[in-house]
């Protein structure tokens, strides 16, 4: 129940975030969600695609570090207290989350992507919560 | 004034004379106490007997920093291990440092060059000296110091770093003397500037070395303190600071012949090249007991003036370095060779990344940046694990060069990367011309 995130490094350069959208989107790979963690000399950027396979194969054409990771999308209803029984639950079974970021896929609530030390027990516990998580196809 | 006017002032032909008869001795000495020359000589066909004047130095054998590091540590030592007294070290290319050694005489002699060099610059016993070079491995503190105490003046053993203690002395003791690294001096006068002490302090003198330096720093620095600066030269394998500097006229600096014998050669063809003309300075020490070196190929490039200076003395003059015939670098006086960053690298994960030392200076402080590329390997999709390699980076290169260095992560291409020969340094101080 995993889906494959591309992280990629970029410079904090005027222009270079352009760059690599462009290297994205040119390919015919469409972005899905973005999402840009910041330090002051460089940014990891978080993207899902249609196609993430293919996106790292372009990027890595024209030079551009980049990883694939897998991250567990998850819908959060909306609903006041949703995402706090999710974390709540995730911290319960001893599992760290390393980082989480908001997403805009199609639907009812609302989303997030995240990574923890434990992947798979993260799948166990939101599975056991009865909450959708993403398959790779439908974002 | 002139500390030693019988050596100083001596006449060429006189000079020549004693050079020619400590040549020969030295040969001598390292013939039968050394047996690394002595094999060396006995390749070339050579006895000490051949060695009747310095126009014989031609013939001699080369030393040169590989020929230390074979040697290392004690090798190349022309006496008995019971008569040294100290061991002095600075980075070397690769492997081992360079190591010198000396007896209780090296370290008299070398008193008396830095003594030499302090009284050219106009120190007497009256003076009060701070050294704010590092005591240690580093021949700067204790060089500076011993010839100090040569001359009798008081010395205060700053050491570098703590500026603060180094204002409140200078005023407090009526320092009149400073020898540091001349971008340390820059920064004193500055903050001496900021907190409106200029006109507290005593300062007259600065003698400043172990890096080079340009006309305008020393501009700067007088305007700024109402001093007079002077650049003294030195090298660990030599002797450290006190093989020569510059008098009033600065007009290049006075090296002392009748213990160091200068030539300049092509770098190529190694071969000697006359007087005026730029190339490899290269020197023998003509007095050394405890590690005697013949023909040492200093890798600093510059020329010998050999016509009486205007100050009396009869010495020659190094001029104004034009570079190294090596890709040393000098970061606030440690000498850095981009093969140890190269090596350290390596230890992260067994390759070495591409990278980039940017060296430039900031309000007259050195700036030493290096840049890594990230490639896939060393990319995580988590900033604290990039903040982890950065750390991990910046904690083995100053084990290795004992420098702090900005470490900058780079994407990839974001350096010039050539066929062959990559550039791995880019330094933006302009410090020779």
């Amino acid at each position: 129940m995993f889906v494959k995130q591309l992280s990629i490094f970029i410079e904090n350069k005027a222009g270079r975030l352009n760059e690599v959208l462009m290297t994205v989107s040119g390919n015919g790979i469409n972005i899905v969600s973005a999402s840009l963690a910041d330090t002051n000399d460089f940014g990891v950027l978080r993207l899902l695609v249609s196609d993430p396979d293919k996106a790292h194969k372009v990027l890595k054409e024209k030079g551009i570090t980049s990883k694939l990771t897998d991250v567990i999308a998850v819908s959060i209803p909306h609903a006041i207290g949703s995402l706090r029984d999710v974390i709540f639950a995730i911290n319960e079974a001893g599992v760290n989350i390393q980082y989480i970021y908001g997403l805009s896929l199609n639907g009812e609530g609302a989303s997030i992507a995240m990574k923890t030390d434990d992947m798979e027990k993260t799948v166990e516990v939101i599975d056991s919560m009865g909450v959708k998580m993403f398959t790779q196809e439908e974002l | 004034m002139i500390w030693n006017k019988s050596k100083e002032c001596m006449s060429r032909d006189e000079l020549v004379a004693l050079q020619g008869k400590r040549l020969a001795k030295i040969v001598d000495r390292v013939y039968h106490n050394v047996p690394y020359y002595r094999e060396k000589m006995q390749e070339m066909g050579l006895e000490p007997g051949d060695i009747n004047g310095i126009e014989d130095v031609e013939k001699l054998p080369f030393t040169t920093y590989e020929d230390l590091n074979k040697n290392y540590p004690f090798g190349l030592a022309a006496v008995p291990r019971s008569e040294l007294v100290r061991v002095h070290a600075s980075s070397g290319t690769t492997g081992k440092p360079k190591v010198a050694v000396y007896t209780r005489r090296d370290i008299d002699i070398w008193a008396e060059c830095a003594a030499r060099c302090l009284a050219m610059a106009g120190v007497t016993r009256d003076d009060v000296i701070q050294v704010g070079y590092g005591y240690g491995l580093f021949t700067g503190g204790l060089g500076a110091h011993y010839g100090a105490e040569k001359l009798g003046a008081l010395v205060l053993p700053m050491s570098a770093g703590n500026t603060r203690k180094l204002i409140d002395m200078m005023i407090d003791m009526d320092v009149t003397t400073i020898a540091c690294t001349p971008s340390y001096l820059l920064h004193v006068a500055e903050d001496l500037q900021k907190e409106g002490l200029i006109d507290k302090i005593k300062l007259k003198y600065a003698i400043c070395g172990a890096e080079p330096w340009t006309d305008e720093m020393r501009n700067k620095m007088e305007e700024l303190l109402h001093i007079k600066a002077y650049d003294i030269y030195g090298l660990t394998e030599i002797c450290g600071p006190g093989v020569g500097t510059d008098c009033q006229y600065h007009n290049g600096l006075h090296i002392w012949e009748d213990h160091f014998l200068p030539e300049i050669i092509d770098p190529v063809t190694q071969k000697q090249l006359p007087a005026g003309e730029t190339g490899e300075l290269v020197i023998t020490t003509l007095t050394k007991e405890g590690m005697p070196l013949l023909r040492y190929r200093t890798k600093d490039l510059t020329s010998l003036k050999y016509e009486q200076c205007q100050c009396g003395r009869t010495t020659a003059r190094i001029q104004r370095f034009k570079g190294r015939t090596d890709d040393m670098l000098i970061i606030r006086g440690v000498n850095v060779f981009p093969s140890q960053i190269e090596a350290a690298l390596l230890t992260i994960d067994g390759t070495t990344p591409h990278y980039m030392i940017v060296v430039d200076r900031v309000d007259n402080e050195d700036t030493f940046e290096v840049q890594v590329e990230v490639e896939e390997k060393f990319f995580s999709d988590e900033v604290r694990e990039l903040e982890k390699l950065t750390k991990t980076i910046h904690n083995k290169l100053k084990v290795a060069l004992g420098l702090n260095v900005k470490v900058k992560l780079v994407e990839p291409n974001a350096l010039p990367h050539s066929d062959g020969k990559t550039k791995h340094v880019t330094d933006n101080r302009k410090l020779y011309n």
